[in-house]
């Protein structure tokens, strides 16, 4: 899948990075700046823990199946 | 680019919503035109080559039926028939997957066959090969079609977005990146689609048990709202009245555990063309097995969601019709309400991404199928028999734009005439039961011959539509076709596709006993008995794919005992 070429696990990785950043971005600003109308169960911050998830794993794959790396 | 929601839409999107969707546009694009320069062989752009891995292949076989109207539609049928809706992912195709892998794969990746309907050539002749290929281009696109119709429907309901905007830029996306990359481009964004699905949607069950306390408390809750059957997945099977939806155990078990899942899951070439690109035969059995396991998982993304609506939403959802009148919500708006109850900006971009993605891989795999059917055994069998593979590439490419304007089309001729909706899925369901009748008797009755092979599967598919128009003209004939005046309409979907499957069985036993078969030779790689399938006995236990198999057996008995 990858021999001369670029992996899915890394375009995986790319998108899991870039959500994860405007996530927790989004869930920052949020818990500094809280909405008139929050969703439910708000006080955990979902898309702060959810978003750092997200970059992290996609962190990883993106380092993991970089083109040009040997795994 | 992107309308702005109504002030009467479920959700309203946030720019940094908006960006996450518009990301996703821009990477698939991008992975059609990386992929576009490793696509110029027929194998490469039918067949991506067949050097995909088994988990590759395996998610994507399971992506391509994972469209987004499986995922609202199957949650909307949770909060309407409570978990019964889990029979459609767990008997409805574990079972099956696991046959596909373990029995059926060998032979249609040793035959080294471009398609379902070629493999039919091989084993029954040309007859066979074009009643189940243009039986099956027709039903793609226009299932394709109804999909895009009502993808954008959903989108105008819970985004505000205008109709001809949703399924011009959603199928202009899909026919791009399908016609630069070919099916490797449409396994790499399944693949990709696959991940963003459970990215976006698995965090609605999450919170949801923490909103209601854990599924103890949430059996509780659903006994008290709605009733404590809805929790049991076998003890209200009994009797056609016990259970909301209608069924009897016996329409589950051999009617939709062992044809139509059977029919689906191992016969359409939506899904099927997925894992003939395994790179070898083990990863090629393995593919099916992966994707059993991941399905037996999606329940809790898409049943769960549905159950929990039935627990934590302060309003009661009904049916369509009784929605549009009250100006409430409908079952069908389950899965979007319980994502704009918990997912705040960001997550609810992501959310809806997902049920974009879900949306483009249905289509995706259809248009890829259609596309390989189309070129292979209808152009190229019946039309020009012998071009250069560089036409036959050429061809896949143009159409592949043909069958997303196709489809196009017939979402705007099903906005005009709602009914055809019905017709054509019924029409859809007509052709499966049969022809999985047909290729499990190829496969392993190797005394079934050509004559029977056609007829068994003519004989099959009429007999379905005969049943089907009988019911239609004089609706007291359910208590025959389905064995019930109460069954619904699921139940006899099921009974009519076992009475079918059976009609084509004993008109290809019966014919294929009046006529000559062919001799062993002619049917190695092709049938049980005949065919050497190589040895796993050097390979360690956990390489082999009937280890795995025997795994996701396990979990699938513990499940079904679990939620009896």
């Amino acid at each position: 899948m990858r021999e001369g070429g670029i992996s899915i696990w890394f375009f995986i990785g790319v998108s899991l990075l870039v959500n994860g950043i405007l996530i927790v971005g989004a869930g920052i600003w949020e818990f500094f700046h809280p909405p008139a109308n929050p969703v439910v169960l708000f006080r955990l911050h979902a898309n702060i823990w959810w978003g750092a998830l997200l970059l992290i794993f996609g962190l990883v794959y993106c380092v993991k199946f970089l083109p040009g790396r040997k795994t | 680019m992107i309308a702005v929601s109504a002030p009467t839409t479920l959700v309203h999107l946030s720019a940094v919503d908006i960006a996450i969707i518009v990301f996703y546009f821009a990477l698939v694009l991008a992975i059609g035109l990386y992929l576009r320069g490793r696509s110029h062989t027929g194998e490469d752009f039918f067949m991506a080559g067949r050097e995909m891995t088994a988990w590759i292949a395996g998610l994507s076989f399971l992506s391509a039926n994972l469209g987004s109207l499986e995922l609202m539609g199957w949650a909307a049928a949770a909060y309407q028939y409570g978990i019964l809706a889990a029979h459609w992912y767990w008997i409805g195709a574990i079972p099956a997957m696991l046959f596909l892998g373990i029995v059926m794969m060998p032979f249609y990746y040793i035959s080294k066959t471009h398609s379902v309907p070629g493999y039919l050539k091989l084993r029954f002749g040309e007859a066979s090969r074009a009643l189940s290929a243009v039986s099956f281009a027709l039903m793609t696109v226009f299932m394709s079609g109804i999909n895009m119709y009502s993808m954008a429907l959903v989108l105008k309901v819970v985004l505000g977005w205008d109709i001809n905007f949703s399924i011009w830029v959603s199928s202009a996306t899909v026919a791009v990146y399908v016609a630069l990359g070919g099916l490797r481009s449409a396994i790499f964004n399944e693949v990709l689609q696959f991940i963003l699905i459970w990215a976006g949607a698995a965090l609605i069950p999450i919170l949801g048990l923490v909103e209601a306390g854990g599924w103890s408390n949430l059996r509780l809750q659903i006994a008290r709202n709605a009733s404590a059957e809805y929790t049991h997945l076998w003890s209200t099977l009994g009797t056609f009245k016990e259970n909301p939806m209608g069924i009897h155990w016996t329409g589950i078990i051999f009617g939709l555990g062992f044809i139509i899942s059977f029919g689906y899951w191992t016969t359409d070439f939506l899904v099927v063309q997925r894992v003939l690109s395994a790179k070898d035969l083990r990863s090629a059995k393995m593919a099916p097995i992966i994707g059993a396991a991941f399905k037996m998982l999606v329940p809790f993304i898409v049943i769960l969601p549905g159950l929990l609506g039935l627990a934590v939403l302060p309003m009661k959802l009904t049916g369509e019709t009784a929605a549009i009148a009250s100006g409430g919500h409908s079952y069908n708006e389950v899965l979007p309400l319980m994502l704009a109850r918990y997912c705040g900006p960001g997550l609810l971009g992501l959310g809806i991404t997902a049920l974009i993605a879900g949306f483009m891989s249905g289509m995706a795999g259809n248009v890829s199928a259609f596309t390989t059917v189309w070129t292979y055994d209808i152009y190229r069998a019946l039309i020009k028999k012998s071009e250069s593979d560089a036409h036959y590439v050429s061809m896949g490419r143009w159409c592949t734009v043909l069958g997303v304007l196709i489809s196009v089309g017939t979402a705007y001729l099903v906005m005009s005439f709602a009914s055809i909706m019905d017709y054509v899925q019924a029409l859809f369901s007509f052709f499966i039961a049969p022809l999985y009748g047909t290729v499990i008797l190829g496969m392993l009755w190797k005394r079934a011959t050509s004559a029977g092979g056609f007829w068994g599967l003519f004989a099959g598919t009429v007999s379905s539509i005969s049943m089907w128009a009988w019911v239609k003209i004089d609706p007291a004939a359910l208590r025959y076709v389905a064995l019930s005046p109460n069954a619904r309409d699921m139940a006899e979907n099921m009974y009519r596709a076992l009475w079918s499957w059976i009609v084509c069985v004993v008109v290809t036993v019966v014919v294929s006993y009046m006529t000559k078969g062919k001799s062993d030779a002619e049917l190695s790689g092709l049938v049980y008995g005949v065919t050497a399938i190589p040895h796993e006995a050097a390979v360690p236990i956990y390489h082999r794919p009937a280890f795995w198999a025997t795994v996701v057996a396990v979990f699938f008995v513990a499940v079904n005992i679990l939620f009896w």
